[in-house]
């Protein structure tokens, strides 16, 4: 479309702000936008030591409510099932580029070495609710797989849907062995409940809230995201363009 | 090219004739490329962040901050009216805010409406990759101008002389833009004092803490700067400085703005482009009190 001058002079605002819809539409346009993902997502690597904690609260600075978010119950008939025998059936696949693939009851990742955190859980959308979380490090589990050297991503395959497509999410191995990121089976205290991703959900910490993916049923080593899914590494990612690298 | 406004400024006998008809640079070219990216870039932070907002119109103090926790500033709709409420006092907002009835009589029930908002129509992905892609654009220019008002001449131009302080000086001012008399002559290059404390405090003030709220929502940043936190007195907390910030810039820019109207756009806004500024003639005998020599030649 070609805009003349006089167009842009009598259209004033409204032109200017049409243009930003037009830009938005635009690929070139957005991937100049997108290319300042890796720019925080590289200045914020840089500043912040491999181990660097995420703020963790008292018991007396958690929310009186945690609100649930996305899916509050996956429902298909296969989860139905399994949330009827208390998760006894449900098994935690890990595989992938592992040298030893897992299944892992709930039982047994419950009596693994385990971490309790009291941390803000924080929405894209801008909310936040502090909760406390217990479950299995994810680097115990990831080292009782052995991953292989290919492996750069570690991604969360749940038994949830949302418009026909599968939920997932995929972490790189800084924040995969992360100390805070774990595993989660129960929150406040009690069995992760169905609303917050029973039976296991994951924490990671440093990041928005779409990225700790609940009703796990499998976690896979895998050398890049491509070829999976939309190939952007996870299902928001994929359907909506929300940044892969969730630290802001 | 060496500015003449300096020259003329440091003289502050009242000579409004000698300089009238004069055609002095009155902005040099850092002052003039970081005014033009940032009226850009303010607008682009402003919009998509009235996207972000719409995603969760409700804003807390503390830490966290959800549905169930009580919201001081909420924008929303009841069954067919849009509300805004501050604390305990809701004003109605039907057809601006949280309810509008478009041409084709669908309803929407969005905070912002979308002629504000970048883009128009609902995406929280977009807005966020528009905001967070300007905020760098944002933080680097603010941090190089920081650095040249501190390192160079401009802070001699902002910061007030004590002189101009005084309560008697300023009450005078505010006199004078009250009745919209504006300065002329030399007078007309120097800043008056209401214009430096403006300036001084989005420059100084509430540029960097917009920028640093803005780094406090950021869980990495969290885990960074944990003092950021500290800081504010937690996240949401953050989250509603970073809003109301964003309004006193909007304050900022429509007072500037009819400023720059009543004091004459063309010559302000060319001043603003190519640097060149025409002084202004007094129109009228009687020139604002000057501030005492004394005082400003210790």
């Amino acid at each position: 479309m070609i805009l003349s001058r006089r167009t842009l002079l009598l259209g004033g605002a409204g032109t200017l702000l049409a243009g930003c819809d037009r830009l938005n539409d635009s690929p070139t346009y957005r991937g100049l936008l997108r290319s300042s993902e890796g720019l925080t997502m590289r200045a914020q690597r840089l500043i912040t030591s491999r181990d660097a904690m995420a703020r963790e609260f008292d018991a007396s600075d958690m929310s009186p409510v945690f609100r649930s978010n996305g899916t509050a119950n996956p429902g298909t008939p296969d989860y139905n099932r399994l949330a009827a025998g208390n998760f006894a059936d449900w098994r935690l696949t890990v595989d992938g580029l592992v040298s030893r693939p897992q299944s892992l009851s709930l039982h047994q990742i419950s009596r693994m070495p385990r971490r309790t955190q009291i941390t803000r859980h924080d929405c894209v959308e801008g909310w936040s609710a502090i909760g406390k979380w217990t479950g299995v490090p994810l680097a115990l589990v990831l080292d009782q797989a052995g991953l292989r050297d290919e492996a750069r991503y570690i991604v969360f395959h749940c038994m949830d849907r949302l418009g026909g497509r599968p939920y997932y999410e995929s972490i790189d191995l800084i924040d995969a062995f992360h100390p805070q990121t774990i595993l989660a089976w129960a929150m406040n205290d009690a069995i992760l409940p169905i609303p917050n991703g029973a039976p296991l959900r994951l924490r990671v910490e440093r990041q928005l809230g779409y990225k700790h993916a609940k009703y796990i049923s499998r976690i896979e080593a895998r050398a890049t995201l491509a070829g999976l899914h939309g190939g952007q590494g996870g299902y928001w990612e994929d359907v909506a363009d929300y940044e892969w690298y969730a630290g802001i | 090219m060496a500015s003449l406004a300096p020259q003329v400024r440091r003289d502050n006998q009242p000579r409004v004739d000698d300089s009238a008809r004069e055609i002095v640079k009155r902005h040099r070219w850092p002052v003039r490329l970081w005014h033009w990216v940032n009226a850009l870039t303010v607008f682009v932070m402003l919009m998509s962040g009235l996207m972000i907002f719409n995603a969760h119109p409700r804003l807390y103090w503390g830490h966290y901050g959800a549905n169930s926790d009580y919201a001081w500033l909420e924008i929303g709709s009841t069954r067919d009216a849009g509300f805004l409420r501050v604390g305990a006092v809701t004003i109605p907002t039907t057809g601006v805010l949280g309810y509008r009835t478009d041409a084709n009589g669908q309803v929407n029930r969005r905070a912002f409406p979308g002629w504000a908002t970048i883009p128009s129509t609902y995406s929280l992905s977009a807005g966020r990759r528009w905001h967070l892609a300007f905020a760098w654009v944002l933080t680097i220019g603010a941090i190089a101008y920081w650095i040249y008002l501190l390192a160079g001449r401009g802070r001699t131009r902002l910061f007030p002389r004590r002189a101009e302080l005084r309560p008697g000086h300023v009450w005078g001012e505010v006199k004078d833009h009250a009745r919209l008399r504006f300065a002329t002559g030399a007078k007309a290059l120097d800043y008056n004092v209401l214009q430096k404390v403006s300036y001084l405090g989005v420059i100084f003030v509430i540029l960097p803490v917009v920028i640093l709220t803005g780094l406090t929502m950021s869980p990495g940043m969290n885990a960074a700067w944990g003092w950021l936190i500290d800081l504010f007195g937690g996240r949401q907390s953050a989250r509603s400085i970073h809003f109301i910030c964003a309004f006193l810039l909007i304050l900022f820019i429509l007072v500037h703005l009819i400023m720059v109207l009543l004091a004459g756009p063309l010559n302000e806004v060319r001043a603003m482009i190519t640097g060149w500024y025409r002084v202004p003639q007094a129109r009228h005998k009687e020139a604002p009190a000057p501030v005492p020599p004394e005082e400003t030649q210790p």
